[in-house]
């Protein structure tokens, strides 16, 4: 028996996929000759990564998160409504968004786990209500604006010492997933990965599965609100900042090798499937195809990634080919 | 390598299939050892051999569903190799599964020629459909069953009989029968026993694989035994006899298997008192500290019902449940792990294991799931418990879903004894598990007794239930039977089961 440095199941064929597209962005683009140009890209990537670590969370766990990309839009209206371009409304504002956020995910998960309802209809319950709520607050055109101090998060930079400057969406993308990892190794992690495997094991070993579910929700949502005010320095006020982030996070997830219905995948995976979806997204603009195209680039990934889990076992083992076998 | 004495008789020359130094292994555990199967026309050779020996992948090899390592398929003296089960078909062997393949809503005639019908003008030719299933039928000799008739509304003998003609309307010479008694009545068995000496009679080469001793003597004239994927023994069945087959089975005498009984019984751990729900009334019994105590009765007679009420899953409705001595309420299965009692439940897959995750998170997962703080945290142990219950396993980070039986099952026993439970109930617990793991986990069960913790045993096996209890309790219908010390005969256990009285 050899041993390898243990990457979690299906972490590899998402990192070569990730170095792949890395290279090519430094054949297609002048801007991907210094660091900076990674170092832009990663700044771009990060409320994406920040919701696939959420996401993965309630995928992990057996469910589906659908109302992240309609929670992040209506976080971004209610946030310049209530900043109104007022420096001194920055903290207390980000403070109730992360506050909504955890309500937003309580009942996403209390729904789920007491009333029973499937997390598909839920949260796609959910994504309706807010974006209603978001549309009769706003009249359509979102109304105030962000102060300087709550957009440095989304577009500022922090002098790091010998690093020189690093992008703040950066510094919180790093946090973030470096938290999910090790949050994933603890044993409540594990448990959060067991519940989506096989519940009634969970269950009747003592466990409280509704608590960890509730769990997933929560820091789903939590963690779009993150992405929400990441995204509302990085790209500004508009009702529309986060339509479809949610199929994108989901994507972002399976390409990650993460298996859909739970109990398989890492939270390390997940975020490189995000930070892949953004470095394509950027090759296919730097080789001029059109910005139309993204959606059905999604769709054909999405599908494809599902299907390569399902027949995973089998191409790796025609692909692999006969080992001798053993001696 | 396990030593093989083969014995083989001498080679008809007519010998229809053969199949030479069959290996087979996947992820690396050898299923299949060089098993050499020779099947002649109008023989009915019985294959036998415990759960797991490689009974079912040797049916697969045979019927094209996994190709073999290495080693050699003759058809009539002509090398074949099947990619698929299409081709085993076409090659003349079909395999007659426990469960059916029929189409319930459809006649007999369109089932046995489905996908394969009669076409004249372009359409099914219904009349051709059905004299060809009757001219079958009555070669068969089974003129009971229309061709015409819903396959729904026929019993599940006859349903054996059509899946029987399928095979044989697709030129079938070697049928191989898995397991063909498991779904009938007694009364239909020597219905089948015809069916199959008119089969042999008739020229086909007959696979029998079971483990009821009786049908393999009645019917077969060869017997192949198989054990931990080799071949033991294929010897004409006139030279064999019943302990001399179990023997070869098992590979060791029977007495072996069981560790001896503890002499000295401690506190009593638990104590019921008249405890009772819908499923289960009035039960008073105790068990004490370092005691094993079998539970026996009849499937639905409330063995795993009392098991899963005092787990809290269905509790008691009436009476007390004592732990050590206090009056406990148990009202789920978190406060039952956190008073300590254990549950290894029947169902192995579904309620005991986490498939997809590794052998540490499930070894941990009880812990995890109802401890707190420190405790749940801790990990240290773990290679101690793993080397404890004996797991073997390519390294904690292997999913479990790749161990066998034995292994899954002492994975089981690893996540609770993680937690050092006072009472631990075990249901079945070695169900589809191979001849050495079980021995390996009566020891087990029997050390941890003898450590001090009270086990209750729920088992349908007799010989098990008998050779590990110190002490049997039988249910019927709900209630408790009766009381048996060590060492009852299973005439007794039986008796009490089924309600026909206290033993003398």
């Amino acid at each position: 028996m050899r041993a390898r440095p243990r990457l979690a199941d299906g972490t590899g064929p998402v990192l070569v996929v990730l170095l792949v597209l890395l290279v090519a962005l430094a054949f297609a683009g002048p801007a991907y000759a210094e660091p900076s140009g990674y170092l832009a890209l990663l700044k771009r990537a990060a409320p994406l990564v920040v919701l696939a670590v959420g996401q993965y969370f309630v995928i992990a766990s057996g469910g589906f998160d659908l109302s992240v990309g309609s929670l992040v839009t209506a976080e971004v209206v209610v946030a310049a409504r209530l900043v109104d371009g007022d420096d001194a409304n920055t903290w207390w504002v980000i403070a109730s968004l992360l506050g909504c956020g955890l309500l937003v995910g309580l009942v996403n998960g209390l729904i789920t786990t007491k009333l029973l309802v499937p997390s598909f209809i839920v949260t796609l319950g959910m994504l309706l209500v807010l974006d209603g709520a978001v549309f009769l607050w706003s009249g359509g055109a979102p109304r105030g604006a962000l102060s300087p101090s709550f957009r440095v998060l989304g577009r500022g930079s922090a002098d790091v010492g010998v690093l020189g400057q690093v992008p703040w969406s950066v510094v919180v993308l790093l946090v973030v997933v470096v938290a999910a990892a090790w949050f994933m190794r603890s044993g409540t992690g594990r448990m959060l990965l067991a519940v989506g495997d096989n519940e009634n094991v969970v269950r009747l070993a003592g466990g409280r599965v509704d608590r960890l579910r509730l769990l997933a929700f929560v820091l789903s949502a939590l963690l779009a609100s993150v992405a929400a005010i990441l995204l509302a320095g990085f790209a500004g006020v508009s009702a529309q900042v986060g339509e479809g982030l949610e199929f994108r996070a989901i994507t972002a997830v399976v390409l990650g090798g993460v298996l859909l219905g739970g109990g398989r995948g890492s939270v390390v995976a997940a975020a490189a499937g995000a930070l892949s979806l953004e470095a394509l997204f950027s090759l296919l603009n730097l080789l001029g195809v059109s910005g139309a195209l993204e959606s059905a680039v999604q769709g054909v990934i999405i599908i494809a990634a599902v299907a390569y889990a399902a027949h995973g076992a089998g191409l790796r083992r025609m692909l692999r080919r006969p080992v001798p076998h053993p001696a | 390598m396990s030593v093989t004495h083969v014995t083989q008789g001498v080679e008809h020359p007519v010998a229809v299939v053969r199949l030479e130094g069959i290996e087979k292994s996947f992820f690396g555990v050898q299923v299949l050892r060089g098993v050499n199967l020779s099947l002649r026309a109008g023989e009915v050779h019985a294959l036998v051999g415990e759960n797991g020996a490689g009974k079912s992948t040797l049916l697969k090899v045979l019927a094209g569903v996994h190709r073999p390592d290495s080693g050699r398929i003759v058809v009539r003296d002509e090398e074949v190799s099947f990619a698929a089960p299409r081709d085993a078909q076409a090659a003349g062997i079909a395999i007659i599964h426990q469960e059916f393949t029929l189409l319930e809503h459809r006649t007999v005639a369109e089932n046995v020629f489905l996908g394969r019908e009669p076409v004249r003008r372009g359409q099914v030719d219904r009349r051709a459909l059905e004299t060809e299933t009757r001219r079958l039928l009555d070669w068969l000799g089974e003129d009971g069953i229309e061709p015409g008739t819903e396959v729904a509304r026929l019993s599940v003998a006859r349903k054996q009989v059509v899946e029987i003609v399928k095979a044989l309307s697709a030129d079938a010479r070697v049928l191989a029968m898995d397991e063909p008694t498991a779904a009938l009545a007694d009364n239909e068995v020597e219905l089948l026993y015809g069916l199959v000496r008119r089969l042999r009679d008739r020229g086909i080469a007959i696979l029998y694989v079971s483990h009821r001793m009786r049908e393999v003597f009645d019917l077969s004239s060869r017997i192949t035994v198989l054990k931990d994927g080799a071949l033991v023994t294929c010897a004409p069945t006139a030279d064999l006899d019943a302990d001399q087959v179990v023997r070869h089975m098992v590979g060791r005498p029977l007495e072996a298997l069981y560790p001896e009984r503890a002499s000295r019984p401690g506190a009593v751990r638990i104590a019921l008192r008249g405890a009772g729900n819908e499923r289960v009334r009035n039960l008073t019994f105790d068990v004490r500290a370092g005691e094993v105590v079998g539970l026996a009765g009849l499937q639905g007679s409330g063995r795993s019902a009392i098991a899963r009420a005092i787990w809290g899953v269905e509790p008691f409705t009436t009476g007390t449940v004592e732990l050590d001595g206090v009056p406990t309420r148990v009202t789920g299965p978190r406060t039952a792990v956190r008073k300590g009692i254990g549950y290894v439940t029947e169902d192995r897959k579904g309620e005991g294991l986490a498939l997809r995750q590794s052998v540490r998170d499930n070894t941990l997962l009880v812990r995890r799931a109802a401890c707190r703080g420190a405790v749940a945290r801790q990990t240290a142990d773990l290679t101690r418990l793993l080397g404890e219950v004996g797991v073997i396993a390519r390294g904690p980070h292997q999913e479990v879903r790749y161990l066998s039986g034995g292994n899954q099952q002492k994975v089981v026993l690893g996540k609770w004894l993680a937690v050092r439970p006072r009472v631990l109930i075990v249901d079945e617990p070695t169900r589809g598990v191979d001849v050495g793991a079980k021995q390996a986990l009566y020891r087990l069960l029997r050390d941890l007794a003898d450590d001090g913790m009270a086990i209750l045993m729920v088992s349908s096996e007799l010989p098990e239930l008998i050779g590990m209890s110190d002490r049997i309790l039988v249910m019927h219908e709900g209630a408790l039977a009766g009381e048996l010390p060590a060492g009852a005969d299973e005439e007794a256990v039986m008796g009490l089961a089924t309600g026909h009285g206290a033993v003398a």
